[in-house]
């Protein structure tokens, strides 16, 4: 603790003379990278999202082999006789259903993702770091687009790591009753590589929520809401003969329906978007969050 | 050099700076003085570019902040300690500060050692004192060798080894020909650190002036007197145009009279003087009066010529 201060001490000759060009992107994405990794939050957030996506896909699997054992063995889950042959119908459905099965964990992660999409804004906001962050880089079209690209980086590739773990671990344990399948079959490859994007935009979406609001709970749960809770209410819709639109008019516009499009097995007719336009028409919200949230970022007061 | 020309900013239907206008020079300490709620700190932001002003101007250099190739070669500022993710180690959230400028990475630690947090720059800022923060700000501020500094209320918090500390620092700096733009509530601190004082209250400017002229043109005389016949002496100054007021400790202190018209006025009315002795009234009491209209939450102190406040810039 000095109490005299020598020029050499202040000034170093560390910074040397004023570089030519100017602050900018490349700065930018550097600092914002350094910021992702130097907080724990962002490590505990990240293993949660890769052990629950893992642990929940490798329990559905498993409740899907005990489902198939105990129609093999003659009897409905829970009790019945069941024609000779319905094991080797129910056999079939896991099977082409067996990559969405290893992904079904993605209905939680998706909640931790919004999680930390909100957290990657927010926390500047809730610390004052924000102040700090734009003092040194005024320019904040560049500090939002980097802050964008670094997060959207990483949970892109963290979302591809979760999906692939998940499917392996999924596959492995079905194929203990045969019904497993590979990334070489029919739109398997596809749906894994779609449970990673969808992971990903998932946290843009809530980054860009979290850049309109600037408060964490609120971000967090006004994306829960969109998510999960909007899903959860469009199952009360009623069937299609029943009025004077169908249910699956608004059903497939709900965002969690369209965006799990890419990775959600369509056998079972959910699902009228195709997996490529519904993942479309959710990267659409997922813009419109952005975009929202890059002109308040730009605009609103610091 | 930063020139504020017209600078208003409206929260709401706050007007919390008001057509503002002042230079801050380089190569010396500018004191920005005013009450809490005066408007200083809104006057930082503005600058900076955290908030948008209403109307008016604001530049650094010539040309508005944001426009500045390399912002932190530029500008150095602390504004409030907190301006930190606690949960990000001192060195890492220098290091991400640093990034966005491209300085070296050995800066950090020169700026660490300079404000004394080389041995806890892997502890996360979290669980620092109020005292550590503000140096960590003071360091992040330095990051870029800036051409101008500017510190809101550092000495907040701070201990009197470190308000010395920052009182040399930002003494060093101005010696270099810096910019040095300090804030402050509390005339004591400004009088023994600012060349040039800019004082505001309310938003608006209420002077602008080198310390020295500040201080002659602010400070009142008075003379202090006890006397056996105080209320005598007290009627006959009075009468002579005098504001008197008790002071606590028996005494009397006349405003408006030097001693020799103290003295002949109780040599003329036979009133016999113990003590008479002309006295400077403190640069702090100069500015409680000169802002104390414009002080937006008063203190409930009584009104009247002779109420002279207390609690000098003890207002939390």
């Amino acid at each position: 603790m000095t109490t005299t201060v020598t020029h050499e001490a202040l000034v170093g000759g560390a910074v040397g003379r004023q570089p030519p060009g100017r602050a900018g992107f490349v700065g930018a994405v550097r600092s914002e990278f350094t910021k992702i990794r130097s907080v724990r939050s962002t490590y505990w957030t990240l293993v949660a999202l890769v052990v629950g996506c893992v642990g929940i896909g490798a329990l559905f699997s498993w409740g899907q082999t005990q489902r198939l054992l105990s129609f093999e063995h003659g009897t409905a889950p829970r009790g019945g006789k069941v024609p000779p042959g319905f094991g080797e119908h129910i056999a079939n459905e896991i099977r082409s259903q067996a990559a969405s099965i290893s992904l079904f964990g993605l209905l939680i992660g998706q909640l931790i993702i919004i999680v930390l999409g909100a957290l990657a804004i927010t926390s500047e906001y809730s610390t004052g770091m924000i102040r700090t962050s734009l003092t040194a880089m005024p320019r904040r079209g560049t500090v939002f687009a980097a802050k964008g690209i670094v997060f959207g980086t990483v949970a892109l590739v963290v979302g591809l790591v979760t999906s692939f773990l998940a499917f392996f671990t999924g596959q492995a344990i079905l194929s203990s009753q045969h019904v497993s399948t590979t990334l070489g079959h029919h739109d398997v490859l596809r749906t894994v590589i779609g449970g990673g994007l969808f992971l990903a935009v998932c946290g843009l979406l809530s980054f860009g929520i979290g850049a309109m609001l600037r408060h964490t709970a609120g971000a967090i749960a006004a994306g829960i809401g969109l998510m999960f809770v909007l899903w959860i209410l469009s199952q009360f819709l009623p069937g299609p003969p029943s009025g004077w639109f169908g249910q699956e008019d608004i059903d497939k516009w709900i965002p969690f329906n369209a965006g799990s499009a890419i990775w959600e097995n369509q056998a079972n007719g959910l699902h009228p978007f195709s997996p490529w336009i519904g993942f479309a028409v959710f990267c659409c919200y997922a813009a419109v969050a952005i975009i929202g949230g890059l002109i308040v970022f730009l605009r609103r007061d610091a | 050099m930063i020139e504020a020309r017209g600078l208003t900013k409206k929260y709401g239907d706050t007007l919390a700076v008001d057509n503002l206008s002042f230079t801050v020079e380089a190569g010396r300490i500018t004191g920005f003085l005013g009450p809490n709620g005066a408007g200083k700190t809104t006057t930082m932001r503005l600058i900076l570019g955290l908030d948008r002003p209403t109307s008016g101007t604001v530049t650094v250099d010539g040309k508005p902040f944001g426009r500045h190739p390399w912002p932190m070669r530029e500008i150095g500022a602390l504004l409030d300690a907190k301006a930190v993710h606690g949960g990000r180690s001192a060195y890492n959230h220098l290091l991400c500060v640093a990034q966005t400028n491209n300085l070296p990475r050995r800066r950090i630690g020169e700026v660490l050692e300079l404000v004394g947090l080389a041995d806890v720059a892997r502890k996360r800022s979290k669980g620092f004192s109020l005292g550590m923060g503000q140096r960590l700000g003071i360091a992040c501020a330095l990051l870029g060798d800036p051409q101008i500094l500017m510190f809101d209320e550092p000495v907040n918090g701070l201990d009197p080894e470190g308000i010395l500390w920052i009182r040399n620092l930002m003494k060093a700096l101005a010696a270099e020909g810096r910019t040095v733009f300090v804030s402050s509530h509390l005339m004591s601190e400004m009088e023994n650190t600012a060349d040039h004082l800019i004082v505001i209250g309310r938003g608006r400017l209420i002077s602008d002036c080198t310390t020295a002229q500040f201080i002659a043109a602010n400070s009142q005389q008075s003379v202090r007197v006890r006397t056996p016949q105080p209320d005598e002496l007290t009627l006959v100054a009075v009468a002579a145009g005098a504001t008197v007021r008790d002071d606590a400790g028996g005494a009397l202190v006349l405003l408006g009279m030097t001693a020799a018209q103290v003295g002949d006025l109780a040599f003329e009315n036979g009133i016999r003087l113990h003590e008479l002795a002309p006295e400077q009234a403190s640069l702090e009491e100069a500015f409680m009066e000169l802002t104390a209209s414009s002080v937006e939450f008063h203190a409930g102190t009584p009104a009247g010529p002779t109420a002279q406040s207390a609690h000098a810039g003890e207002v939390a």
